[in-house]
């Protein structure tokens, strides 16, 4: 695996720069000693689905809570949903957002219809009859309403947090890992309601630890492990990391396999990863696949295949917070 | 941000629901009163009428002092759980992610805890006075009307009930568990209570003027002890279990 220097930290390129639903800038926190995070800046803007990822500890769950005004930041400033980072504002900002956290939190001897009923309360909202009905029936949870919520499963409750965190249809939606613990059937049912939710164009800030869940949600992603280290498009981060790539499998290996990739106009590179098996580095594998092909026929190999290599997010995740242990470790 | 009564009123209609719900709570708030009106029933007519008037306003004064236990021990138990218990089942977070402020939560809590103990308490010296006028020797029933004793008792109710809410709720908030939280609750709800004992048993000499001087004392407690609550009461504290470390002013508290 060959991978170019980490690019440095920097804003998003499809945030907009104004208007944006949160604007966090070199924002710090410490309890004592210990760094949560530390210059933390990004942009999400409206209607975005934003992932952020990390390890355990990384500081995911304190920035949600940062920007959720549950914790007054060490150092740098912020703006949720168009306002203002501060103490004086968190009543504003909290009518404005919604955090479902990673423990779904109801009052289990209450129905779902109370347990919204209370909180559609403390957003004072109107027709809370008809409010609560309506978020019921978007996580398709209507004909549980007067069940007790210690009867449901936790894929269920899961569900109820989202509902009650839909109650105020929020600009800013922060999900801390919220589909942690659940069954593959519970994750694709809050995937699919997560897809909803942006295709409504609900402003979502995701935290979580399934990479193959950042990438298939999130318009861009942060990667979060004390201090930002990398932030983009899942496509983006993977070129900004990662070499393109083809990968070619012969029958037998290549006699000479110098004399047939090297010299090939878009080939940068090459090794041989196994038995007549070849990385070429390439610089745009819709071009240098055709030309490689041509070679390996005209140099007499049985080609079995000739694939582009795809990196992962995972991958990038991987490299970038293995490389971020080594660096703290020296 | 004003402050709002449609969410002190979610918090009450859900802690109510919740209690009902709440076998511990259910106990509490029958085998205790239970406990204490019975014992209060057995003084009340196990006493003679032959006894001095001193002997028995003392007896009076101890019978309806149990009384006065109801309004101290309920509460005391219900708002030691009222936070460190939300914390512990995660039910804490969401709440203090909504708009409510630290005022309208407490006041909440404070609210739900002190109705059912001042319905209850009331209701049992109701029926603590019906079952004198029935049942009682004339001697007796005049001794509890004639002093001071119905006084102290429609007084002392809900200044005692409020003095153990906020002790209950200031623990709660500061404890990490609620166990701990329970046991600590009931003893700091005890200091007004001996102040009333010793009015009772006529250390210090029971009046009117000093009942109600003493109430005026307990209101300002009250006041204070609802200050202080909203100082304890800590956004980041109860979040974290640390207090913010950051710049002055930038407390997460409200």
């Amino acid at each position: 695996m060959t991978r170019r220097g980490a690019a440095p930290v920097s804003w998003g390129t499809d945030a907009p720069r104004s208007g944006s639903a949160l604007v966090v800038d070199h924002l710090t926190k410490r309890f004592g000693e210990r760094v949560a995070y530390q210059d933390v800046s990004f942009e999400v803007g409206y209607g975005e689905v934003f992932g952020f990822l990390g390890p355990n500890g990384a500081g995911k769950t304190t920035m949600v809570r940062t920007l959720g005004t549950l914790l007054a930041p060490t150092s740098g400033s912020a703006t949720v949903a168009g306002i203002a980072l501060s103490a004086e504002a968190g009543p504003q900002i909290r009518a404005r957002i919604s955090i479902m956290p990673e423990s779904p939190g109801l009052y289990l001897r209450l129905t779902v219809a109370e347990n919204l009923e209370c909180f559609a309360g403390l957003y004072e909202l109107g027709d809370v009859g008809e409010r609560v009905a309506a978020v019921l029936e978007a996580v398709n949870l209507t004909d549980r309403a007067n069940d007790l919520c210690r009867t449901l499963s936790k894929g269920l409750r899961q569900r109820v947090a989202l509902a009650r965190a839909l109650l105020n249809d929020p600009t800013v939606l922060f999900l801390d890992e919220p589909t942690s613990g659940l069954d593959p059937v519970a994750t694709r049912d809050v995937h699919d309601l997560i897809t909803a939710l942006r295709d409504r164009g609900v402003t979502i800030f995701l935290t979580t630890h399934r990479l193959e869940e950042a990438e298939r949600l999130c318009h861009r992603v942060a990667i979060l492990n004390t201090s930002l280290l990398l932030i983009g498009r899942p496509d983006e981060l993977r070129e900004r990391l990662f070499t393109r790539a083809v990968q070619v499998r012969t029958r037998a290996p290549l006699a000479d396999p110098r004399a047939v990739f090297e010299g090939l106009d878009h080939v940068e590179g090459w090794e041989q990863s196994a038995s007549g098996t070849y990385e070429l580095h390439v610089s745009d594998p819709d071009a240098a696949a055709p030309e490689v092909a041509r070679a390996l026929v005209a140099a007499g190999a049985d080609v079995l295949s000739l694939v582009e290599s795809r990196h992962s997010l995972e991958d990038v995740y991987l490299e970038l917070v293995d490389e971020d242990v080594e660096v703290r470790r020296r | 941000m004003t402050f709002s009564w449609t969410r002190v009123g979610a918090i009450f209609r859900k802690e109510l629901r919740d209690y009902r719900r709440n076998r511990f709570v259910i106990f509490t708030m029958s085998a205790l009163p239970l406990l204490f009106i019975v014992m209060t029933m057995v003084q009340l007519f196990a006493l003679k009428t032959s006894v001095s008037s001193a002997r028995l306003n003392d007896r009076i004064g101890l019978s309806m002092l149990y009384l006065l236990i109801i309004p101290t021990m309920v509460p005391s138990a219900l708002t030691a759980y009222s936070v460190v218990g939300e914390r512990e089942q995660g039910t804490l977070e969401p709440v203090l992610i909504t708009p409510i402020s630290r005022e309208e939560f407490l006041v909440a809590k404070a609210l739900a805890a002190f109705t059912p103990t001042i319905i209850i308490a009331y209701a049992l010296f109701g029926v603590f006075l019906s079952a004198a006028e029935l049942f009682a020797h004339p001697a007796v029933v005049a001794a509890i009307f004639e002093r001071s004793h119905v006084l102290i008792q429609l007084l002392f109710t809900p200044l005692l009930a409020g003095w153990a809410i906020w002790m209950g709720i200031a623990i709660s908030a500061r404890s990490t568990d609620v166990r701990a939280a329970q046991q600590l609750a009931i003893v700091a709800s005890l200091p007004p209570l001996a102040v009333v004992a010793l009015m009772s048993f006529n250390i210090i000499p029971a009046s009117v003027p000093l009942a109600i001087t003493l109430a005026a004392g307990l209101l300002v407690l009250d006041i204070y002890g609802w200050r202080a609550v909203a100082a304890v009461f800590d956004r980041e504290r109860l979040i974290s279990g640390r207090v913010a470390d950051g710049r002055r002013g930038a407390r997460a508290g409200r």
